[in-house]
Formats: C-alpha cells, sequence, structure tokens
C-alpha cells in the first residue's frame, strides 16, 4: 500500500492506496462533526459552499454546494439577441473574459458560417492569450495564499496588473471587456499595441523563473501539495474534467491541439504535462505546475502571432460582423480552451429569431468541481483547501 | 571601565567615552534620595516596548511587507503613514463590544485578557541593562519558559468560549502546538542556562560580557551553541503562532483561528499579544545565546569601541535593537513561506527538533564539563 496523503491524527490514521480509495483507520470511534466551510470564507474563493464531515481534522466527507451566484445566464440568453450575450459571457469567468467571449463567438460563428479576417484571428489570440496568461497568475497566487504564501499573491497580481492595463487599453475595460465580437472585434489594436506587448513578453519572462523560485520550488509548499489530491487519469476522464486539471493527470489533452480552432494549427507550442520526476502525477503540484508552464507557452504563442500577424492597412475590424444576427434553424457545440478547461456553448436557433431558442454553456470549473467529493474524502482540512485551490474555481462561471 | 587608553586618539563628540560618561552620569543621578537618573533609564525600554507593542509593531510590520511585495503599504495617515495604528487602533476603541449571543460570556472576555497578562508577564525578568531589571529571580529563564504557558489558557478560553467551530479549531490546534514545541524550546534554553551556570536573566547577561564583544556571547562560546540557538528560534516561532507555523489562526483554513469572533477592542488586544510575545521571545534569545545588553562590538587595541558602547542607555539600545533584528527575521520569514501543515508540524516538533535539542544537550553538558 502506497502512503499517499498520509495524515496522523491521534487513534485516526489516514492512507491512501494506489487505486485512489482512502482508508481510515481508527482505534477510537468518535463523534463525527458537520463543519460548513463557506459560502463566506477565506479560501472557498468565493461563495462556494462545502458541507464537510469531519472527525478531528480529518474531512470523511465534503459535499459542494452551488448557486449562490446564480445569475440566470441561460434564461438571460433566451432574451437578448445573439450578440447582446457577448456581455453576459464575460461575467461567467470573470478573470478570463476574452476566452469566454471568444468561445461563444467560435459557437455563434459556426452556425451563422461565416469566415473571420485573418487579423482578427491573431488579434484573438493574442488578446486571449494574454488573458490566460493573467488568470493563471491570479490561480497561482490565490493557490499559494491558500497555502499560506501571501508574497507570491501579489507579485502575480503585480504582473496581472500589466495585463490588464494592456487589454484595457485595446477594449476600454479591463475585466469584463466585450471585445471579441461575433465575426471580428470591437476594434483593431491601438497602434504601439504590439510593441507593449512584446515589451510586456520581456518583463514578464523573468518574473515568471522568479515565481517559480519562490513558490513551486519551495520546500514546504512541495511538502504542502505533493502526493495530495491525487486524480488518475481515468477517473478524470469518466469525471469529463479537461485544461490544467487533466494535464495534471497526465492526459496530453488541449483543445488548441486536439480541436484546432482559429490559428493554432499554424502557431508551434508544447501542451505540458507533468512527468511525474518532481511531483506525483496527478496531484495539486502537477496541476500547479502546469498551470505554471502553459504561462510560458502562452508567452511564446504571443511572440510567434506578433511576427506572422497581417499587417493593419486596410483593415476593418467589423469587416465581417453581421448586422443582424438571425441564424438558419439548427443547433451547434462549439468549444474552446478556457484557461481552466473546456469551456463549450451549445446553442439552439429556431431560424426565424435573433435570440436564440437555447443556448447552454458547458462550464469547465464545474465540471472538475464535481470530482470534489471524491477527492476530499479522508483528506486533512489543511488538504482540503489545498484541493480547492488546485481546481481553480470561478463560482462565477460554476453557478452561471 | 577603563578610560586609560581612550586619549590616545580623540573620538568624535557624542561617540565613545563622552556619551559613555553621559549615560553614568544620568545613572548617578539623585535628587535628594530619589533615584531620578535609574528611572529615566528604566523608562528608556519600557517607551520602546510599548511604542513597539502598540503601534510600531503592527506599523512595521505592514511596512515590512509591503517593501518585500513591491507595495508602499500605509502611506494615508501622516508622513509615510506613521500614525496609521493610531488611528486603527481609534477605530477599534469606537467600535461596539460584541460578545455572540451562544458564546460563552466568562471565557469569551476573560480569554484575551489572559493571553495579554501572559505575554507581558515575562517581561519582568528581561534585563534591560545592567542596572535595570524589573525582577531579577534567581530562576528567571524557567520563569520566562513558564509563564508563556499561560497563553495556552487563553487561546483556550478564546476558542473554547467563541462557541465557533473554527474557533475550537484554532485553540485546539494552538494549544498542541505550543505545548509541542515548548520542549524543544525550553531544552535548548536550558543548553545556555547550562553554559551560563544560572537561571537568573541578568546573571546570564553578566557573564557574557567582556572586552571582546560578540566573542564572548554564548553563540559564539562554543561550537555546539548555534544548535540549541537554531533550535530555539524555530521554537519561539511557533510558539508565538507566526509563520511558517501560523496553524492556529491559519487564514485560509480557520477564518482567523481562536479568535475569529473577537472585534473591537478585545480584538485589539490579541494583537498586543501577539506582537508582546514576538518581541518577548527574541529578547530571551538575544539574552540567552546573544549577550543580551551587552554590546556586540569589541575592543580592538585602542580602538575601545566595547568600552564606549557599554552603559546603561547602551544596555537598552542594544536588547532593543537585538529584539528588533529578530523580530525582523521573523517579519521576514513570515512574507515569504507558506505554512505547514498540522501533521508536519508536530512531526517537526517530535521527530525533527527534539531530538536534537537532546542532543544539543548532551553535547553541551559535555564541553561544558571537559573543555574548560
Amino acid at each position: 500500500m502506497q502512503e499517499l496523503g498520509m495524515a496522523e491524527q491521534g487513534s485516526i490514521r489516514v492512507s491512501r492506496k494506489d487505486n485512489n480509495v482512502v482508508v481510515i483507520e481508527k482505534d477510537l470511534a468518535t463523534e463525527e462533526m458537520v463543519l460548513s466551510m463557506g459560502p463566506q470564507h477565506p479560501s472557498t474563493h468565493g461563495v462556494l459552499k462545502l458541507e464537510c464531515l469531519t472527525d478531528g481534522e480529518v474531512v470523511t466527507s465534503a459535499e459542494p454546494y452551488l448557486g449562490y451566484l446564480h445569475r440566470c445566464f441561460e434564461k438571460h440568453c433566451e432574451m437578448v439577441d445573439y450578440p447582446g450575450i457577448v456581455p453576459y459571457t464575460d461575467r461567467m469567468d470573470y478573470l478570463a473574459g476574452m476566452n469566454n467571449e471568444w468561445a461563444y463567438c467560435i459557437a455563434v460563428e459556426k452556425l451563422l458560417d461565416i469566415e473571420i479576417p485573418r487579423r482578427v484571428e491573431f488579434i484573438r489570440v493574442i488578446v486571449s492569450e494574454l488573458n490566460r496568461i493573467a488568470s493563471h497568475l491570479v490561480a497561482i497566487g490565490t493557490y499559494a495564499i491558500d497555502l499560506g504564501a501571501f508574497t507570491p499573491f501579489l507579485f502575480c497580481f503585480r504582473d496581472r496588473e500589466h495585463i490588464l492595463s494592456l487589454l484595457e487599453w485595446a477594449s476600454g475595460a479591463r475585466m469584463l471587456y466585450n471585445y471579441i465580437w461575433i465575426g471580428g472585434v470591437a476594434f483593431d489594436l491601438p497602434a504601439d499595441f504590439i510593441k507593449r506587448v512584446s515589451e510586456f513578453v520581456d518583463y514578464f519572462r523573468p518574473k515568471a523563473v522568479e515565481l517559480c523560485k519562490l513558490l513551486t520550488e519551495n520546500e514546504i509548499f512541495v511538502k504542502r501539495t505533493k502526493g495530495i489530491g491525487i486524480m488518475p487519469p481515468d477517473v478524470a476522464i469518466n469525471y469529463g474534467w479537461s485544461g490544467p486539471m487533466l494535464r495534471g493527470s497526465g492526459v496530453q489533452w488541449d483543445l488548441r491541439r486536439n480541436d484546432p480552432y482559429s490559428v493554432y494549427p499554424e502557431l508551434d507550442f508544447k501542451v505540458p504535462v507533468p512527468d511525474g520526476r518532481f511531483s506525483d502525477i496527478g496531484d495539486c503540484l502537477s496541476r500547479h505546475i502546469v498551470r505554471a508552464l502553459e504561462m510560458e507557452e502562452s508567452l511564446s504563442i504571443i511572440e510567434q502571432c506578433i511576427s506572422k500577424m497581417p499587417g493593419s492597412e486596410g483593415f476593418n475590424p467589423r469587416s465581417a460582423v453581421p448586422k443582424r444576427v438571425r441564424p438558419k434553424a439548427g443547433e451547434v457545440y462549439g468549444r474552446a480552451e478556457n484557461p481552466r478547461g473546456e469551456l463549450g456553448f451549445y446553442i439552439q436557433s429556431d431560424g426565424k429569431s435573433t435570440r436564440p431558442l437555447r443556448c447552454k454553456a458547458r462550464s469547465s470549473c464545474f465540471v472538475n468541481l464535481s470530482a470534489m467529493k471524491d477527492l476530499s474524502r479522508g483528506q486533512l482540512i489543511p488538504d482540503l483547501v489545498a484541493i480547492i485551490g488546485s481546481i481553480d474555481i470561478v463560482l462565477g462561471e460554476v453557478d452561471r | 571601565m577603563t578610560f586609560s587608553a581612550i586619549p590616545l586618539i580623540s573620538p568624535p563628540f557624542l561617540m565613545g567615552n563622552n556619551l559613555n560618561a553621559w549615560s553614568e552620569a544620568l545613572a548617578g543621578l539623585t535628587i535628594s534620595w530619589f533615584p531620578l537618573g535609574l528611572v529615566i533609564i528604566a523608562a528608556i525600554p519600557l517607551v520602546f516596548i510599548a511604542l513597539y507593542a502598540l503601534t510600531y509593531g503592527v506599523y512595521g510590520e505592514r511596512k515590512i511587507s509591503a517593501f518585500m511585495q513591491d507595495r508602499l503599504g500605509p502611506m494615508e495617515v501622516g508622513k509615510w503613514g506613521i500614525l496609521q495604528t493610531l488611528a486603527d487602533i481609534l477605530k477599534l476603541l469606537q467600535k461596539e463590544d460584541i460578545v455572540p449571543t451562544a458564546a460563552d460570556k466568562f471565557l469569551f472576555v476573560i480569554g484575551p485578557g489572559i493571553l495579554f497578562v501572559g505575554s507581558f508577564l515575562a517581561f519582568a525578568v528581561l534585563p534591560f541593562g545592567p542596572a535595570f531589571i524589573g525582577a531579577d529571580l534567581n530562576v528567571g529563564l524557567f520563569y520566562a519558559i513558564g509563564i508563556v504557558a499561560l497563553e495556552v489558557v487563553g487561546i483556550l478560553a478564546a476558542g473554547w468560549g467563541s462557541n465557533n467551530k473554527w474557533s475550537l479549531y484554532g485553540a485546539v490546534r494552538s494549544v498542541a502546538q505550543i505545548v509541542s514545541y515548548e520542549i524543544p524550546a525550553a531544552i535548548a534554553l536550558l543548553c545556555g542556562a547550562m553554559m551560563a551556570g544560572t537561571l537568573s536573566m541578568q546573571q546570564i547577561s553578566v557573564l557574557q560580557s567582556g572586552p571582546y564583544g560578540f566573542a564572548h556571547f554564548f553563540l559564539f562560546q562554543s561550537p555546539i551553541a548555534w544548535l540549541p540557538f537554531l533550535i530555539y528560534f524555530i521554537a519561539s516561532l511557533a510558539e508565538t503562532n507566526r509563520a511558517p507555523f501560523d496553524i492556529p489562526e491559519a487564514e485560509s483554513e480557520l477564518v482567523a483561528g481562536y479568535f475569529t469572533e473577537y472585534s473591537g477592542m478585545k480584538f485589539a488586544v490579541i494583537f498586543l499579544a501577539e506582537y508582546g510575545s514576538m518581541f518577548m521571545v527574541s529578547a530571551i534569545i538575544s539574552i540567552v545565546f546573544l549577550g543580551g545588553w551587552n554590546s556586540p562590538l569589541p575592543n580592538i587595541g585602542a580602538l575601545a569601541l566595547y568600552d564606549w558602547t557599554t552603559g546603561p542607555v547602551w544596555g537598552a539600545f542594544w536588547i532593543v535593537s537585538k529584539g528588533f533584528f529578530f523580530i525582523f527575521v521573523q517579519m521576514w520569514l513570515r512574507w515569504t513561506l507558506p505554512r505547514l501543515r498540522v501533521d508536519q508540524l508536530m512531526y517537526l516538533c517530535w521527530k525533527v527538533l527534539t531530538p536534537f535539542a537532546f542532543v544539543a544537550f548532551v553535547l553541551t553538558a559535555i564541553w561544558e564539563i571537559y573543555v574548560p
């Protein structure tokens, strides 16, 4: 029996077998206590509520309760026309607004079957990769704060600030952009934007290394995350995990590579998966490392886009934007790789209306969170915090 | 004290024997029978500590963390925000004094009081200079170790009395942690006591004075003294619930640990107690291993740095600055390291620090017996 995530608490011994079965041995039976973690709790990243049954410090079961941030996204979609939905998608995963808009636009563009100008595609890749870095910075920073390290959090937010200023310059908003429109983007990039982005790339490369030295290679951090919350790849696939969570389990699955969209087939980037040397595959540390490595990949994608991007002469960002979106009757499922995994939109059109008949969002963190009960069984409370942090949920997207 | 060598060179004013003579004169100043000079000297460290504990501990922590994190920290109230903590305390004073309805009122109220008293009682035996010590007990070190344990009672009262599950978790963790870490801490301090041959704090300091400054400190007196020094420093972090051992108040796990339900002035009192005990453990480690109020500067030939920097006022200066140095190290660690898990903390205590403390104890004993 491999002892992973081992915890010894007096008469209670918690150990983990290879097949992810948790064994709790007790010499002495004690009464279990119901501990309500959240919705007002610092490490639930918003308003998640976990109802835990605890035996001392050991969590015997944790059930997530959702819906505190439910804002009827799908019902709203049936009330507004297609372009009007874009700002609502920003408010789902508010840390990665660009990526959300893009996933929605991919779905509608598939339904409308329109050709997108090449420069628009590059602009979309640049802004959404920037947004991916910003989102991973928040994920890493808040993960550090969950584990008690405050300084990496502020370092992350300092660097994220540069990205937010760049995106604000392009779109006029810091988080809720409404920048990617159906068939185009709202505005062309500002004159010196590309220069400033490459300056940022040069600035951020050493900072990412510094962050790795400060946090990822920290002995205490590794002790807190290595071997905790292990998710085997087959179970992860059965749960429908995606994004860094699935890649953390060692599955090389990235929609940018496996179901390519936009100009990603032209770009050269790696899909980082843990190799099991530094971390146990599928544990919290693997998921953290995947995010850290993905930031580097995003930087190289941005650099490639800058060199390959067509010029702005005679470019109209709204040339392919339809005046009135009224798709023919049918249904479509469009998906894109969000920082948190696969974000998909299923849209049904009746062919008569300018509003969708039905719009369903497949939220990545909602699906990732569904494994919480399995992951948390038999963990200590501090490990539970580490696991929630590694899932990197945004409650705006979980509850929609 | 010899002044004979000094006239050979002429030190600048207010450095060397001028200040020395001045502080000696101040110590001897009496108006009829009242030793005014001694009272003034005694007041200096007290004022420092009060200022530190009440305002500048918190301010320093915020500023130091800000500089480590590329921020400015408090900047608005006063120049560079130096009045920020005063403003915070005024705000806390105005807060409604809330006792939760389901709480055990007696325990809830008495908890912060015990904590505060426990952390400041140990100041009685801290020598702030050759002339000044609150109570020169012959078991001073023992008293200091023992009185810290009183904090456990306050924490348990606060955590249990709050009637909150998170508070209870914090309190239970804290009690387990403090009680466990007292063992390596006490053994490490015993090594210092063995080297001194006394438990009196003042005597321990006196034994470390000499013309070669830092070379007389116990840390440099034996080749193994760094081991108990290190063990006590780590254990003292755990005893004062500082990072990376701030598990009892782990804000991301237990909301705020045992003081989750506290607000207003009771919260402020808990905070003051925390900063008080931070200074207390820093002072104890300076006294036992780093010479307390002794100047670390050695006499180099005619350059009698030690003689010039020794005296009642200098004594207070040295111990306060040594204490502040260790507080700075504590803050530095806090803003760099993540937090350990409970079982890792206990592992560190029982399987690493305690055995090594025993090893240090035996080695120190051997050194003291066989090496003159």
